[in-house]
């Protein structure tokens, strides 16, 4: 329990300092922005609370922000996102009483369900984050793409640092 | 009563969705309304100096390059020197010299944190109020125009950059003197390009020609910005012209916030002339 606890704020302070020093600085123009930062939010404990989940995405979202000077964008893009989680979770996935602190990675499940998992996360919240940031529905089409480059980005980035921490199973 | 609360506790992620986002959303609102933006921004004491410390480490990882701008600059002002200047005048006796006084003077600050691939961007310079920076100053660097001053707090300024969806700038063409506004974002999303807008059809324009400042927004007049790399039609009776940006906004590392010593008197009295218009 308190394992999960220091794994997962140790995961926070690593994902957001690479986030807003090194992947901030990275990009196609601005066609294709990586936030690989959502691995964290991802990866957080399968049974967490709901007024939980959603006060540290909140959170998690507008220490972005303050990086980003984008106050609220992040922030809102996150709740989208763990409003997306929940119901993701309640429908693919049966939980059980000792599992609920389990987390859902590459070992706990499969490679097809995290690979599912993440794009679907990963589009909801870059869509909710691009419209939000271009705030208005005029050039639609550079929005979109915007959305589906960033979006192959962040999962391959994703998908490469579950793999490089892949251990293999307890289950 | 109850059935309320019922209802709320079984829909409490839609709920919870709802009371989140709209946070999120009123804070995106009053940051959007023009220059509010407070507490959360990278001129926060704590936020800017975190910053300062990366930005010391990576400085370093630069040197060559701020060195090159560096002599080129001390080339260039070498050859302004007075020295270097022959005279024809015969009696320099009787020349008056009033040019003595200085309208505009320089504060050079360090970048200490920068971004290109946003759609709106902004940078964050080691100088604040202390130093006399304030809201509103005009940014340059050795190759030409980087923004406008946005926020300043005792030790550190954030500067909306030229890269910035709300940013115009008066410039003219070099040769023509027809001026028109500089923006950037418009179906341009180039780091190194922007687009000058309202010059009229019947001006000619030749790429390669060199863009200037006007002297009507918070430059000093004659500052070159870039070069003409091609001109297209937008309306009727006015031409978009792409530029290619002097300034390579990717590798600032020094920029200079100009002090206009007439500004808000310039101000003051264009706001009287348009509220005794009305």
């Amino acid at each position: 329990m308190s394992r999960i606890l220091i794994i997962n704020i140790v995961r926070f302070l690593v994902l957001i300092t690479m986030q807003v020093f090194l992947f901030k600085n990275m990009g196609y123009y601005n066609l294709a922005t990586p936030y690989p930062y959502v691995l964290f939010l991802l990866m957080l404990p399968l049974g967490l609370p709901k007024w939980l989940l959603f006060s540290i995405s909140f959170l998690t979202g507008l220490t972005v922000d303050a990086f980003y000077d984008t106050l609220g964008v992040n922030a809102a893009a996150c709740v989208a996102f763990a409003a997306l989680r929940t119901t993701f979770i309640s429908i693919t996935v049966q939980l059980d009483n000792h599992e609920t602190f389990a987390t859902p990675s590459i070992s706990e499940m499969s490679f097809r369900w995290f690979f599912i998992y993440s794009t679907v996360l990963v589009f909801s919240h870059h869509f909710v984050l691009a419209l939000l940031e271009a705030f208005t529905f005029s050039s639609f089409h550079y929005t979109l793409i915007r959305i589906v480059l960033s979006c192959i980005f962040t999962v391959l980035l994703i998908l490469l640092f579950s793999l490089m921490f892949y251990q293999k199973n307890r289950r | 009563m109850r059935n309320l609360w019922v209802f709320i506790s079984k829909y409490n992620n839609f709920f919870l969705f709802i009371l989140f986002f709209s946070i999120s959303f009123a804070f995106i609102i009053k940051n959007n309304s023009f220059q509010r933006a407070s507490t959360f921004n990278s001129s926060n004491i704590l936020v800017g100096s975190i910053y300062q410390q990366i930005d010391d480490f990576t400085q370093y990882l630069n040197l060559k390059q701020t060195n090159k701008y560096l002599s080129e600059e001390n080339a260039y002002l070498r050859s302004q020197l007075k020295t270097s200047k022959y005279n024809k005048l015969i009696e320099q006796d009787s020349v008056l010299d009033s040019l003595g006084q200085t309208q505009y003077t320089y504060i050079v600050s360090r970048v200490i944190s920068n971004s290109i691939h946003q759609k709106n961007n902004y940078l964050t310079i080691n100088r604040g109020s202390e130093e006399g920076i304030e809201k509103g100053m005009g940014v340059i660097s050795s190759h030409g125009i980087v923004g406008i001053v946005l926020n300043v707090s005792t030790h550190f300024a954030t500067i909306q950059s030229l890269l910035h969806a709300d940013t115009r700038v008066s410039a003219s063409l070099a040769n023509s003197n027809a001026f028109g506004s500089l923006v950037w974002g418009t179906e341009n999303y180039d780091s190194r390009k922007a687009i000058l807008k309202d010059i009229p059809n019947h001006v000619k324009v030749k790429p390669g020609e060199e863009v200037v400042t006007s002297g009507y927004s918070l430059f000093p007049p004659g500052i070159a910005i870039g070069k003409v790399v091609k001109t297209g039609k937008s309306g009727d009776s006015f031409l978009d012209i792409e530029i290619r940006l002097n300034n390579d906004f990717n590798s600032l590392q020094y920029v200079y916030v100009i002090n206009d010593k007439f500004a808000k008197e310039k101000q003051q009295l264009e706001k009287d002339t348009i509220a005794n218009n009305e």
